[in-house]
């Protein structure tokens, strides 16, 4: 019955495989062959020092970069591989990939609630946009999303006048309006208060399942809130995988945290404040 | 609330296209003297202002809306003013000063016959085609090359200079077959009209109205529409567009395309009005000018590039006449005063006044309450 052509992952529950995936810089090796598998429905999270390649790795899986080696491949839900080495930005995007930014990038002089209205998974062609209306359904989406996102009494506010915290929920915002299939979300705690980073790891915990999540941190507590599975890479591989409590008391993960000074250090970075 | 904010805009496009139109009506029937009296000269003068008025919205399209400081807007423009001037010298036929049907440069020059992409310009209707497609021909390729390479910035606008220069170089060049640094001048009539006639002017006055009603017109929709939202959020945050799914390319081009057709249209209206073109038309600094226009009147507004494009080639009528010397410094001086203290130009100072205003009539009507 099985087709000897079929992909080995097809009967998997892999959404995107990496693999031996390559890049430098001027020599400089930001990835070295990385291998990266992730579950449909899996919420990870990323974690490095500076310069462990976690902007570039997301800047390949969204097409920004192009690896020197090595392949990204998506496995659609019809059982389809797409490479994602050969797309461009936003063919990736439509193929349900949305990414969040490390610092909060939305349309400042629109409102909040056009910031979604653009961010809906319409046809994005120009003469589509040109004849678009707003349709009930699309604004049942949109409000849905602003409960989540908790900014449905800021809807007609610009969203250059929201708060940092609430820039970057929009921002979550606009990428679940998209109903994508893999979130890929920097630092999404940067910059906020604890309360606020707090309710952020409740909101990427209810995606979690509906959503396959990739998630950069570098703020502990938060990565123990909402940590399931965590990947540990180091100069542009995975130093480590596997649940926070053993990845954090890994030596080699320890070491790599510490460097040369945390030798005298006998605290452990990796725990919580 | 939204319906009412469009009743008040159409009904100042309305009043304003009324004020607009009392020039040619008052040309027509008005006294001959005093306040009222408007004579030949100044329509044409308004109608030019009025051209460069609709220029000024095409660059605001770009730099206001999309963020791409365009500096080849004079070039867009200066082509629409080509084109259409080719069929004005066909026009003139045998009445030029060595009474040949070919152009009097061409004879100068010692041509013995049209060249073959001169041919098609007897045709009104071919030449009031290619005012729009040959601007808009250049900025396809151009923007294609640009966009796709992902220029952008202060890089997009030193490269549309450079064009803009390159084509300059190459519009002085007495073999270009385009008359060189004499350009095109000495035109007799455009459809049958004769130019120095009253009523031509009326009507050309007229049209420009009309353009400059459709692209306030056009600009309106774009804005309402998705497209013109998205145009604006390329200008806020060009990634998030990218990483929402939607070609930026694309959506750049198409306006920057667009765009270079207004300009070119406006050209094709200013040259018969002005009575020629030449190639400093499309000199570096013209551009610079319509930025400057753009800038004092309010960029990113509606009625900015038009109030902007006025007040400046107003004082501009002036200061040549009264201060020969000076325009450029005090061009120069008047864009550093705005860019410095009001950064959103005369629209922008309005817009503040009202707010200071509402803010007075609101503390004031407790207390009289």
């Amino acid at each position: 019955m099985s087709d000897p052509n079929a992909p080995l992952y097809r009967d998997t529950s892999l959404i995107l495989s990496a693999s031996g995936v390559t890049k430098s810089f001027d020599g400089f090796k930001a990835i070295d062959d990385l291998n990266f598998y992730l579950e449909e429905g899996e919420l990870r999270t990323v974690i490095g020092p500076n310069g462990a390649g976690k902007s570039t790795f997301m800047d390949i899986l969204t097409g920004r970069t192009r690896p020197d080696k090595g392949t990204v491949v998506l496995h659609e839900k019809d059982g389809h591989d797409r490479d994602l080495t050969k797309l461009r930005e936003f063919e990736i995007n439509r193929l349900g990939l949305g990414r969040k930014f490390q610092t909060p990038s939305i349309y400042k002089s629109h409102t909040v609630y056009d910031n979604l209205v653009l961010s809906l998974d319409h046809p994005r062609g120009i003469l589509a946009a040109l004849c678009y209306r707003e349709s009930p359904a699309d604004r049942d989406r949109i409000m849905g999303v602003l409960q989540t996102i908790r900014l449905q009494d800021r809807l007609q506010a610009l969203a250059g006048s929201l708060s940092h915290g609430q820039k970057q929920w929009l921002e979550i915002g606009m990428l679940l309006v998209q109903n994508p299939r893999i979130l890929l979300i920097d630092e999404p705690a940067a910059g906020m208060s604890d309360e606020e980073t707090e309710r952020t790891g409740e909101l990427l915990l209810s995606l979690e399942k509906k959503h396959s999540l990739i998630v950069i941190e570098h703020d502990m507590e938060f990565i123990r809130q909402i940590a399931r599975k965590v990947t540990v890479l180091h100069q542009g591989h995975v130093l480590k995988d596997g649940s926070f409590e053993h990845v954090k008391n890994d030596p080699r993960v320890i070491e790599v945290y510490l460097g040369r000074q945390g030798k005298q250090n006998t605290t452990n970075p990796l725990s919580e404040k | 609330m939204l319906k009412r904010d469009n009743h008040t805009e159409f009904l100042i496009l309305a009043v304003v296209t009324s004020l607009l139109m009392l020039v040619p009506l008052l040309n027509a029937i008005g006294p001959a003297e005093g306040f009222l009296s408007v004579s030949a000269f100044q329509v044409s003068l308004y109608g030019k202002y009025l051209t460069y008025a609709v220029l000024a919205m095409s660059l605001n399209l770009l730099w206001g809306y999309t963020g791409l400081l365009c500096l080849c807007q004079s070039l867009f423009f200066a082509l629409g003013a080509y084109m259409m001037g080719m069929y004005l010298m066909l026009m003139i036929g045998e009445r030029g000063a060595y009474q040949s049907v070919l152009p009097d440069f061409m004879v100068f020059l010692g041509y013995q016959e049209l060249p073959l992409h001169w041919k098609p310009f007897y045709s009104f209707w071919f030449a009031a085609g290619a005012v729009l497609w040959v601007p808009g021909l250049l900025a396809l390729i151009f923007g294609f090359l640009a966009f796709r390479s992902r220029i952008k910035g202060v890089y997009f606008s030193i490269l549309t200079q450079a064009l803009t220069y390159a084509a300059c170089l190459m519009f002085f060049r007495n073999d270009f077959t385009f008359g060189g640094n004499n350009g095109f001048t000495d035109f007799k009539d455009i459809l049958g009209c004769d130019l120095n006639a009253d009523a031509t002017n009326r009507g050309l006055f007229t049209a420009t109205v009309t353009l400059l009603v459709l692209t306030y017109l056009s600009t309106t929709f774009l804005l309402k529409s998705k497209f013109g939202k998205i145009q604006q959020a390329i200008r806020d945050s060009e990634n998030r567009v990218r990483f929402s799914g939607y070609s930026t390319t694309s959506y750049k081009l198409a306006i920057f395309v667009f765009s270079a057709m207004l300009a070119g249209a406006a050209g094709a209206l200013y040259v018969p009005q002005v009575g020629g073109v030449n190639p400093s038309a499309m000199e570096a600094a013209k551009s610079l000018e319509v930025v400057v226009w753009v800038a004092v009147g309010g960029r990113g507004t509606k009625w900015g590039p038009i109030i902007g494009a006025v007040l400046v080639n107003f004082l501009k009528s002036f200061t040549t006449q009264a201060f020969p010397d000076y325009w450029l410094i005090i061009m120069g001086g008047l864009f550093v005063v705005v860019v410095l203290f009001f950064p959103d130009g005369v629209t922008g100072l309005y817009r503040d006044a009202k707010a200071a205003l509402n803010k007075r009539r609101a503390a004031a009507s407790p207390e009289s309450a």
